[in-house]
Protein backbone atom coordinates (compact mmCIF):
# COMPACT_ATOMS: atom_id res chain seq x y z
CA UNK A 1 0.00 0.00 0.00
CA UNK A 2 2.21 2.28 0.85
CA UNK A 3 6.22 1.57 -0.15
CA UNK A 4 7.89 1.80 3.49
CA UNK A 5 11.44 -0.38 3.33
CA UNK A 6 13.44 2.90 3.05
CA UNK A 7 11.33 4.87 5.13
CA UNK A 8 11.35 2.23 7.93
CA UNK A 9 15.05 1.21 8.53
CA UNK A 10 18.60 2.81 8.17
CA UNK A 11 21.27 2.38 5.65
CA UNK A 12 22.69 -0.62 8.13
CA UNK A 13 19.22 -2.07 8.06
CA UNK A 14 18.19 -1.29 11.70
CA UNK A 15 14.94 0.42 12.46
CA UNK A 16 14.62 3.93 12.16
CA UNK A 17 10.41 4.10 12.13
CA UNK A 18 7.94 1.19 12.68
CA UNK A 19 5.24 2.26 10.32
CA UNK A 20 4.06 -1.21 8.91
CA UNK A 21 4.96 -4.95 8.91
CA UNK A 22 5.16 -4.75 5.11
CA UNK A 23 9.32 -4.23 4.06
CA UNK A 24 10.30 -5.86 7.14
CA UNK A 25 11.61 -9.25 7.31
CA UNK A 26 11.53 -12.05 9.44
CA UNK A 27 14.81 -11.61 10.83
CA UNK A 28 13.78 -8.04 12.14
CA UNK A 29 10.77 -8.97 13.16
CA UNK A 30 12.31 -11.92 15.17
CA UNK A 31 14.68 -9.59 16.55
CA UNK A 32 11.83 -6.86 17.61
CA UNK A 33 10.33 -10.55 18.99
CA UNK A 34 13.45 -11.15 21.04
CA UNK A 35 14.11 -7.66 22.66
CA UNK A 36 10.54 -7.98 23.59
CA UNK A 37 11.17 -11.06 25.20
CA UNK A 38 13.99 -9.51 27.69
CA UNK A 39 11.58 -6.65 28.35
CA UNK A 40 8.96 -9.55 29.75
CA UNK A 41 11.42 -10.47 32.55
CA UNK A 42 11.37 -6.95 33.90
CA UNK A 43 8.30 -8.29 36.17
CA UNK A 44 10.64 -10.18 38.46
CA UNK A 45 12.19 -6.86 39.56
CA UNK A 46 11.21 -4.40 42.40
CA UNK A 47 12.32 -1.38 40.17
CA UNK A 48 10.19 -2.27 37.19
CA UNK A 49 12.09 0.51 35.45
CA UNK A 50 15.23 0.26 32.33
CA UNK A 51 17.11 3.45 32.01
CA UNK A 52 17.57 2.98 28.64
CA UNK A 53 15.37 5.98 27.09
CA UNK A 54 16.36 8.13 30.13
CA UNK A 55 16.55 11.77 28.96
CA UNK A 56 14.17 11.40 25.69
CA UNK A 57 10.81 12.61 25.19
CA UNK A 58 8.08 10.66 23.80
CA UNK A 59 5.21 12.56 22.72
CA UNK A 60 1.72 10.71 22.00
CA UNK A 61 -0.02 12.26 19.15
CA UNK A 62 -3.43 10.43 19.51
CA UNK A 63 -5.50 12.10 16.27
CA UNK A 64 -8.19 8.82 17.31
CA UNK A 65 -9.29 7.78 20.78
CA UNK A 66 -7.68 4.67 22.20
CA UNK A 67 -7.45 3.69 25.74
CA UNK A 68 -5.64 0.24 25.44
CA UNK A 69 -2.78 1.37 23.17
CA UNK A 70 -2.31 4.70 24.43
CA UNK A 71 -1.90 3.48 28.05
CA UNK A 72 0.64 0.77 26.76
CA UNK A 73 2.56 2.98 25.19
CA UNK A 74 2.83 5.58 28.26
CA UNK A 75 3.94 2.29 30.71
CA UNK A 76 5.75 1.27 28.18
CA UNK A 77 7.68 4.26 26.97
CA UNK A 78 7.87 5.22 31.34
CA UNK A 79 9.09 1.83 32.24
CA UNK A 80 12.33 2.68 29.59
CA UNK A 81 12.74 5.78 31.76
CA UNK A 82 11.36 8.53 28.92
CA UNK A 83 9.59 11.10 29.44
CA UNK A 84 6.16 10.88 28.28
CA UNK A 85 3.97 13.80 26.50
CA UNK A 86 0.66 13.65 26.18
CA UNK A 87 -0.67 15.68 23.09
CA UNK A 88 -4.69 16.17 23.30
CA UNK A 89 -5.86 16.51 20.11
CA UNK A 90 -9.01 17.67 20.77
CA UNK A 91 -8.27 20.68 22.75
CA UNK A 92 -5.06 21.41 20.86
CA UNK A 93 -4.12 24.11 18.45
CA UNK A 94 -4.85 21.56 15.80
CA UNK A 95 -8.53 21.83 16.77
CA UNK A 96 -8.02 25.80 16.29
CA UNK A 97 -7.12 25.38 12.23
CA UNK A 98 -3.16 24.44 12.85
CA UNK A 99 -1.87 22.19 10.53
CA UNK A 100 -0.64 18.92 10.56
CA UNK A 101 2.69 19.79 9.32
CA UNK A 102 2.62 22.83 12.41
CA UNK A 103 1.90 20.56 14.71
CA UNK A 104 4.94 18.60 14.16
CA UNK A 105 7.14 21.60 13.33
CA UNK A 106 6.50 23.25 16.58
CA UNK A 107 6.67 19.64 18.60
CA UNK A 108 9.99 19.15 17.01
CA UNK A 109 11.26 22.64 18.10
CA UNK A 110 10.94 21.61 21.81
CA UNK A 111 13.22 19.03 20.92
CA UNK A 112 11.53 15.90 21.35
CA UNK A 113 12.83 12.67 20.18
CA UNK A 114 9.80 9.84 19.01
CA UNK A 115 6.29 10.51 18.17
CA UNK A 116 3.38 7.75 18.56
CA UNK A 117 1.21 8.49 16.17
CA UNK A 118 -2.60 7.23 16.07
CA UNK A 119 -4.80 8.67 13.21
CA UNK A 120 -7.99 7.84 11.69
CA UNK A 121 -6.51 8.10 8.16
CA UNK A 122 -4.53 5.53 6.36
CA UNK A 123 -0.79 6.68 5.52
CA UNK A 124 -1.14 9.24 8.47
CA UNK A 125 2.12 8.00 10.29
CA UNK A 126 4.20 7.60 6.85
CA UNK A 127 3.32 11.09 6.30
CA UNK A 128 4.70 12.42 9.20
CA UNK A 129 7.74 10.31 8.98
CA UNK A 130 8.41 11.53 5.60
CA UNK A 131 8.45 15.50 6.86
CA UNK A 132 9.96 14.97 10.69
CA UNK A 133 13.64 15.82 11.06
CA UNK A 134 16.62 13.15 11.03
CA UNK A 135 16.40 12.56 14.86
CA UNK A 136 12.96 11.58 15.31
CA UNK A 137 11.40 8.57 14.80
CA UNK A 138 7.78 7.99 14.07
CA UNK A 139 5.88 4.66 15.64
CA UNK A 140 2.34 4.16 14.23
CA UNK A 141 0.02 3.15 16.47
CA UNK A 142 -3.12 2.61 14.10
CA UNK A 143 -3.34 4.62 11.44
CA UNK A 144 -7.36 4.31 9.16
CA UNK A 145 -7.53 0.90 7.81
CA UNK A 146 -4.03 0.62 6.99
CA UNK A 147 -1.62 -0.89 9.64
CA UNK A 148 -1.61 -1.43 13.49
CA UNK A 149 1.95 -2.89 13.79
CA UNK A 150 2.33 -2.59 17.13
CA UNK A 151 -0.84 -4.64 17.68
CA UNK A 152 0.45 -7.58 15.36
CA UNK A 153 3.44 -7.47 16.81
CA UNK A 154 2.21 -8.35 20.54
CA UNK A 155 0.41 -11.20 18.70
CA UNK A 156 2.91 -12.77 17.79
CA UNK A 157 4.58 -12.27 20.49
CA UNK A 158 2.10 -13.56 22.22
CA UNK A 159 1.38 -16.61 19.92
CA UNK A 160 5.34 -17.61 19.75
CA UNK A 161 5.33 -17.40 23.74
CA UNK A 162 2.57 -20.16 23.96
CA UNK A 163 3.10 -22.16 20.78
CA UNK A 164 7.19 -21.82 20.69
CA UNK A 165 7.20 -21.40 16.83
CA UNK A 166 5.32 -20.55 14.00
CA UNK A 167 6.39 -23.15 11.72
CA UNK A 168 3.47 -25.71 11.38
CA UNK A 169 0.97 -23.49 12.68
CA UNK A 170 -2.38 -22.58 11.05
CA UNK A 171 -4.11 -19.79 11.91
CA UNK A 172 -7.36 -17.87 11.64
CA UNK A 173 -8.38 -14.61 11.32
CA UNK A 174 -12.32 -14.48 12.02
CA UNK A 175 -14.81 -11.35 11.66
CA UNK A 176 -14.27 -7.91 10.18
CA UNK A 177 -11.02 -8.18 7.71
CA UNK A 178 -12.67 -5.70 5.47
CA UNK A 179 -12.33 -2.95 8.07
CA UNK A 180 -9.51 -3.99 10.31
CA UNK A 181 -5.62 -2.69 10.32
CA UNK A 182 -4.84 -5.24 12.87
CA UNK A 183 -5.56 -7.81 10.31
CA UNK A 184 -3.72 -6.90 7.72
CA UNK A 185 -1.04 -6.34 10.07
CA UNK A 186 -1.65 -9.67 11.39
CA UNK A 187 -1.20 -11.16 8.08
CA UNK A 188 1.99 -9.87 6.84
CA UNK A 189 3.53 -10.49 10.15
CA UNK A 190 2.34 -14.47 10.26
CA UNK A 191 3.48 -14.73 6.52
CA UNK A 192 6.68 -13.19 6.71
CA UNK A 193 7.23 -15.59 10.15
CA UNK A 194 6.38 -18.50 8.31
CA UNK A 195 2.94 -19.97 9.82
CA UNK A 196 1.79 -22.75 7.80
CA UNK A 197 -1.53 -21.54 6.43
CA UNK A 198 -3.04 -18.26 7.56
CA UNK A 199 -7.06 -18.49 6.89
CA UNK A 200 -9.51 -15.40 7.03
CA UNK A 201 -13.32 -16.44 8.14
CA UNK A 202 -15.97 -13.85 7.36
CA UNK A 203 -18.89 -12.62 5.49
CA UNK A 204 -18.27 -11.71 1.94
CA UNK A 205 -19.61 -8.68 2.66
CA UNK A 206 -16.43 -7.81 5.14
CA UNK A 207 -13.72 -9.38 3.01
CA UNK A 208 -11.47 -7.06 0.87
CA UNK A 209 -12.02 -7.72 -2.64
CA UNK A 210 -8.54 -8.74 -3.26
CA UNK A 211 -8.31 -10.76 -0.24
CA UNK A 212 -6.29 -14.28 -2.30
CA UNK A 213 -3.75 -11.67 -2.85
CA UNK A 214 -2.61 -11.34 0.97
CA UNK A 215 -0.93 -15.13 0.84
CA UNK A 216 -4.34 -16.12 2.91
CA UNK A 217 -7.02 -18.84 2.79
CA UNK A 218 -10.72 -17.46 2.71
CA UNK A 219 -13.52 -19.27 4.15
CA UNK A 220 -16.74 -18.11 4.52
CA UNK A 221 -17.97 -20.66 6.94
CA UNK A 222 -16.80 -21.13 10.55
CA UNK A 223 -17.96 -24.51 11.03
CA UNK A 224 -15.19 -25.45 8.38
CA UNK A 225 -12.46 -22.67 8.67
CA UNK A 226 -12.45 -23.88 12.47
CA UNK A 227 -11.08 -27.18 11.04
CA UNK A 228 -7.11 -27.69 12.66
CA UNK A 229 -6.23 -24.43 13.78
CA UNK A 230 -4.08 -23.52 15.99
CA UNK A 231 -4.52 -20.20 16.86
CA UNK A 232 -8.00 -18.16 16.92
CA UNK A 233 -8.08 -14.53 16.18
CA UNK A 234 -11.33 -12.82 16.58
CA UNK A 235 -11.45 -9.16 15.35
CA UNK A 236 -14.02 -6.82 17.20
CA UNK A 237 -16.87 -6.26 14.77
CA UNK A 238 -16.90 -2.45 14.85
CA UNK A 239 -20.60 -1.61 15.71
CA UNK A 240 -20.73 1.68 13.87
CA UNK A 241 -20.86 -0.05 10.90
CA UNK A 242 -23.65 -2.22 11.69
CA UNK A 243 -26.10 -0.20 10.65
CA UNK A 244 -25.45 -0.47 6.86
CA UNK A 245 -26.16 -2.93 4.48
CA UNK A 246 -23.06 -5.46 5.45
CA UNK A 247 -24.68 -7.02 8.21
CA UNK A 248 -28.04 -8.16 8.86
CA UNK A 249 -27.98 -8.11 12.95
CA UNK A 250 -25.95 -8.26 15.61
CA UNK A 251 -27.41 -11.78 16.57
CA UNK A 252 -27.42 -13.25 13.06
CA UNK A 253 -23.68 -12.55 12.87
CA UNK A 254 -23.01 -14.41 16.14
CA UNK A 255 -24.63 -17.13 14.51
CA UNK A 256 -23.22 -17.41 11.72
CA UNK A 257 -19.18 -15.71 12.89
CA UNK A 258 -19.51 -15.11 16.52
CA UNK A 259 -17.19 -17.96 18.42
CA UNK A 260 -19.01 -19.92 20.47
CA UNK A 261 -17.71 -22.69 22.95
CA UNK A 262 -19.52 -25.28 20.40
CA UNK A 263 -17.66 -23.84 17.76
CA UNK A 264 -14.81 -23.52 19.55
CA UNK A 265 -14.64 -27.81 19.78
CA UNK A 266 -13.77 -27.67 16.01
CA UNK A 267 -10.11 -26.39 16.33
CA UNK A 268 -7.49 -28.49 17.88
CA UNK A 269 -7.85 -29.29 21.12
CA UNK A 270 -4.70 -26.83 22.31
CA UNK A 271 -5.81 -24.20 20.20
CA UNK A 272 -5.85 -20.43 22.00
CA UNK A 273 -8.06 -17.59 21.18
CA UNK A 274 -6.83 -14.36 20.90
CA UNK A 275 -8.68 -10.87 20.50
CA UNK A 276 -6.67 -6.77 20.05
CA UNK A 277 -10.11 -5.50 22.10
CA UNK A 278 -12.10 -4.02 23.17
CA UNK A 279 -14.53 -6.99 23.25
CA UNK A 280 -18.25 -6.77 22.03
CA UNK A 281 -19.69 -9.99 24.45
CA UNK A 282 -21.89 -11.72 22.42
CA UNK A 283 -21.46 -10.13 19.44
CA UNK A 284 -17.90 -11.74 18.02
CA UNK A 285 -16.97 -14.21 20.72
CA UNK A 286 -18.96 -15.88 23.51
CA UNK A 287 -18.53 -14.37 27.07
CA UNK A 288 -17.27 -18.23 28.66
CA UNK A 289 -14.62 -18.21 25.43
CA UNK A 290 -13.06 -14.78 26.25
CA UNK A 291 -12.94 -15.96 30.20
CA UNK A 292 -12.34 -19.65 29.29
CA UNK A 293 -9.13 -21.78 29.42
CA UNK A 294 -8.44 -21.33 25.72
CA UNK A 295 -8.05 -17.38 26.08
CA UNK A 296 -5.09 -15.58 26.27
CA UNK A 297 -6.61 -12.24 25.93
CA UNK A 298 -5.45 -10.55 29.09
CA UNK A 299 -1.45 -12.29 27.78
CA UNK A 300 -2.08 -10.13 25.35
CA UNK A 301 -2.58 -6.82 26.77
CA UNK A 302 0.47 -7.70 29.17
CA UNK A 303 3.17 -8.62 26.58
CA UNK A 304 1.16 -5.37 24.41
CA UNK A 305 3.89 -3.86 26.67
CA UNK A 306 7.04 -5.26 26.42
CA UNK A 307 6.33 -5.42 22.22
CA UNK A 308 5.92 -1.73 22.56
CA UNK A 309 8.99 -1.39 25.08
CA UNK A 310 11.09 -3.20 22.15
CA UNK A 311 9.70 -1.39 19.66
CA UNK A 312 10.57 2.11 21.12
CA UNK A 313 14.09 1.60 21.92
CA UNK A 314 14.83 -0.13 18.99
CA UNK A 315 13.74 2.93 17.00
CA UNK A 316 14.99 5.70 19.20
CA UNK A 317 17.29 7.46 17.13
CA UNK A 318 21.09 7.13 17.88
CA UNK A 319 23.30 9.93 17.84
CA UNK A 320 25.61 10.13 15.02
CA UNK A 321 28.94 11.39 17.01
CA UNK A 322 29.60 8.03 18.35
CA UNK A 323 32.66 7.19 19.91
CA UNK A 324 33.52 4.94 22.16
CA UNK B 1 51.56 -8.88 24.42
CA UNK B 2 52.20 -8.77 27.51
CA UNK B 3 55.00 -11.11 29.98
CA UNK B 4 52.07 -12.23 32.18
CA UNK B 5 51.11 -15.61 31.78
CA UNK B 6 47.31 -16.16 30.93
CA UNK B 7 46.90 -19.48 31.23
CA UNK B 8 42.94 -20.23 32.15
CA UNK B 9 43.70 -22.71 34.69
CA UNK B 10 46.19 -20.56 36.62
CA UNK B 11 43.93 -17.86 36.38
CA UNK B 12 41.02 -19.76 37.58
CA UNK B 13 42.90 -20.73 40.35
CA UNK B 14 44.07 -17.58 41.79
CA UNK B 15 40.53 -15.91 41.42
CA UNK B 16 39.17 -18.88 43.26
CA UNK B 17 41.62 -18.69 46.17
CA UNK B 18 41.44 -14.64 46.51
CA UNK B 19 37.71 -15.42 46.89
CA UNK B 20 38.00 -18.10 49.14
CA UNK B 21 40.05 -15.69 51.32
CA UNK B 22 37.90 -12.50 50.98
CA UNK B 23 34.51 -14.83 51.67
CA UNK B 24 35.76 -16.16 54.77
CA UNK B 25 37.48 -12.42 55.83
CA UNK B 26 34.35 -10.20 55.02
CA UNK B 27 31.88 -13.08 56.67
CA UNK B 28 29.70 -14.17 53.57
CA UNK B 29 27.35 -16.48 54.45
CA UNK B 30 25.70 -18.53 52.38
CA UNK B 31 26.70 -15.88 49.12
CA UNK B 32 24.28 -15.94 45.77
CA UNK B 33 27.12 -16.04 42.66
CA UNK B 34 26.07 -14.01 39.49
CA UNK B 35 27.90 -14.12 36.40
CA UNK B 36 27.69 -11.12 34.00
CA UNK B 37 26.87 -12.03 30.28
CA UNK B 38 28.68 -13.73 28.64
CA UNK B 39 32.40 -14.39 29.84
CA UNK B 40 30.99 -13.95 33.25
CA UNK B 41 28.89 -16.35 33.11
CA UNK B 42 31.43 -18.81 31.84
CA UNK B 43 33.96 -17.78 34.66
CA UNK B 44 30.67 -18.30 36.80
CA UNK B 45 30.00 -21.54 35.90
CA UNK B 46 33.11 -23.10 36.89
CA UNK B 47 33.24 -20.90 40.24
CA UNK B 48 29.94 -21.90 41.28
CA UNK B 49 31.11 -25.73 40.92
CA UNK B 50 34.70 -25.20 42.48
CA UNK B 51 33.26 -23.08 45.22
CA UNK B 52 30.37 -25.83 46.02
CA UNK B 53 27.63 -22.62 45.99
CA UNK B 54 24.24 -23.59 46.98
CA UNK B 55 22.12 -21.35 45.30
CA UNK B 56 21.57 -21.67 41.44
CA UNK B 57 23.77 -19.63 39.67
CA UNK B 58 22.22 -15.81 38.53
CA UNK B 59 23.22 -14.47 34.95
CA UNK B 60 22.45 -10.98 34.74
CA UNK B 61 22.85 -9.08 30.82
CA UNK B 62 23.54 -5.43 31.52
CA UNK B 63 22.63 -4.22 28.33
CA UNK B 64 19.74 -2.50 29.29
CA UNK B 65 21.78 -0.41 31.78
CA UNK B 66 24.85 0.68 29.64
CA UNK B 67 25.59 4.35 29.30
CA UNK B 68 26.54 3.90 25.65
CA UNK B 69 22.88 3.49 24.25
CA UNK B 70 22.34 6.99 22.96
CA UNK B 71 25.38 6.14 20.64
CA UNK B 72 24.88 2.56 19.47
CA UNK B 73 21.57 1.86 20.33
CA UNK B 74 19.80 -1.39 21.93
CA UNK B 75 22.02 -4.70 21.65
CA UNK B 76 19.98 -7.09 19.52
CA UNK B 77 20.70 -9.81 21.50
CA UNK B 78 19.99 -9.19 24.82
CA UNK B 79 19.05 -12.24 26.78
CA UNK B 80 16.60 -11.71 29.97
CA UNK B 81 18.55 -11.59 33.06
CA UNK B 82 18.19 -14.43 35.60
CA UNK B 83 18.50 -14.17 39.16
CA UNK B 84 16.68 -17.28 40.62
CA UNK B 85 17.29 -16.08 44.28
CA UNK B 86 15.75 -12.79 46.08
CA UNK B 87 18.57 -11.12 46.34
CA UNK B 88 17.25 -8.44 49.35
CA UNK B 89 19.60 -8.38 51.64
CA UNK B 90 21.79 -11.31 50.99
CA UNK B 91 26.15 -11.35 49.96
CA UNK B 92 26.56 -11.47 46.33
CA UNK B 93 29.54 -12.77 44.71
CA UNK B 94 29.60 -10.95 41.17
CA UNK B 95 32.19 -12.25 38.39
CA UNK B 96 33.04 -10.92 35.67
CA UNK B 97 35.80 -11.82 32.82
CA UNK B 98 37.58 -8.72 32.27
CA UNK B 99 37.29 -5.69 34.34
CA UNK B 100 38.58 -2.21 32.13
CA UNK B 101 36.58 0.44 31.86
CA UNK B 102 34.29 -0.05 34.93
CA UNK B 103 31.72 0.81 33.08
CA UNK B 104 29.82 -2.65 33.11
CA UNK B 105 29.99 -2.89 36.64
CA UNK B 106 28.45 0.09 37.43
CA UNK B 107 25.70 -0.69 35.01
CA UNK B 108 25.30 -4.44 36.67
CA UNK B 109 25.40 -2.70 39.88
CA UNK B 110 22.50 -0.80 38.97
CA UNK B 111 20.73 -3.34 37.14
CA UNK B 112 21.72 -5.51 40.73
CA UNK B 113 20.16 -2.82 43.16
CA UNK B 114 16.48 -2.86 40.79
CA UNK B 115 15.73 -6.49 42.03
CA UNK B 116 16.72 -5.81 45.70
CA UNK B 117 19.05 -4.46 48.18
CA UNK B 118 21.88 -6.83 48.76
CA UNK B 119 23.80 -6.71 52.09
CA UNK B 120 27.30 -6.97 50.51
CA UNK B 121 28.42 -7.37 46.94
CA UNK B 122 31.98 -8.56 46.18
CA UNK B 123 33.69 -8.07 43.02
CA UNK B 124 35.62 -10.91 41.48
CA UNK B 125 37.01 -10.87 37.68
CA UNK B 126 39.48 -13.44 35.98
CA UNK B 127 41.47 -10.73 34.63
CA UNK B 128 42.42 -7.04 35.71
CA UNK B 129 43.72 -4.88 32.89
CA UNK B 130 44.35 -0.68 33.36
CA UNK B 131 42.25 2.06 31.85
CA UNK B 132 39.59 2.37 34.48
CA UNK B 133 37.34 5.72 33.55
CA UNK B 134 35.57 5.33 36.77
CA UNK B 135 36.41 4.99 40.50
CA UNK B 136 35.65 0.91 40.64
CA UNK B 137 38.15 -1.62 41.32
CA UNK B 138 37.59 -5.66 41.35
CA UNK B 139 37.57 -6.87 44.86
CA UNK B 140 39.66 -10.33 43.25
CA UNK B 141 41.31 -11.31 40.33
CA UNK B 142 43.04 -14.05 38.54
CA UNK B 143 45.78 -11.97 37.32
CA UNK B 144 46.36 -7.84 36.68
CA UNK B 145 47.91 -6.72 33.81
CA UNK B 146 48.88 -3.90 31.34
CA UNK B 147 47.65 -2.69 28.37
CA UNK B 148 48.17 -0.85 25.41
CA UNK B 149 45.38 1.57 24.65
CA UNK B 150 44.15 -0.22 21.70
CA UNK B 151 44.74 -3.29 22.58
CA UNK B 152 41.47 -5.73 23.84
CA UNK B 153 41.40 -8.95 25.30
CA UNK B 154 38.84 -10.96 25.48
CA UNK B 155 37.52 -14.67 26.61
CA UNK B 156 36.42 -17.02 24.26
CA UNK B 157 34.02 -19.96 25.36
CA UNK B 158 32.49 -21.36 27.21
CA UNK B 159 34.37 -25.06 25.79
CA UNK B 160 37.00 -24.70 26.10
CA UNK B 161 37.79 -21.24 27.74
CA UNK B 162 40.35 -19.32 26.22
CA UNK B 163 41.93 -15.61 26.03
CA UNK B 164 42.63 -13.83 23.07
CA UNK B 165 44.06 -10.51 22.50
CA UNK B 166 43.54 -8.16 19.35
CA UNK B 167 44.55 -4.63 18.50
CA UNK B 168 41.38 -2.15 17.26
CA UNK B 169 42.18 0.56 15.27
CA UNK B 170 42.25 3.53 17.52
CA UNK B 171 39.17 5.85 17.16
CA UNK B 172 39.01 9.78 17.84
CA UNK B 173 38.58 10.00 21.80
Amino acid sequence: MFNTRHLQLTEQGKLRHFLSIEGLDRSLLTEILDTAESFAGMSEQQVKKYPLLRGKTIVNLFFENSTRTRTTFDLAATRLSADVLNINIATSATAKGESLLDTIRNLEAMQVDMFIVRHALSGAAHFIAQHVSSGISVINAGDGQHAHPTQAMLDMFTIRRIKKQFAGLRVAIIGDILHSRVARSQIHALNTLGVEEVRVIAPKTLLPAHAESLRVTVSHDIQQGLQDIDVIIMLRLQKERMSGALLPSEREYFKCFGLSEEKLQIAKPDAIVMHPGPINRGVEIASSVADGPQSVILQQVNYGIAVRMAVMSMAMPIREDRHD
Amino acid sequence: MTDHNLEIPLLLDNLEAALRQKIHARHLDEPIMIGIHTGGVWVAEELHRRLHIQEPLGKLDISFYRDDFSQVGVNPKVRPSQLPVHIEGRNILLIDDVFYTGRTIRAALNEIFDYGRPSQVLLGVLIERDGRQIPLRPDCCGAIISLRAGQRIKLTGPEPLGIVLREIAERAA
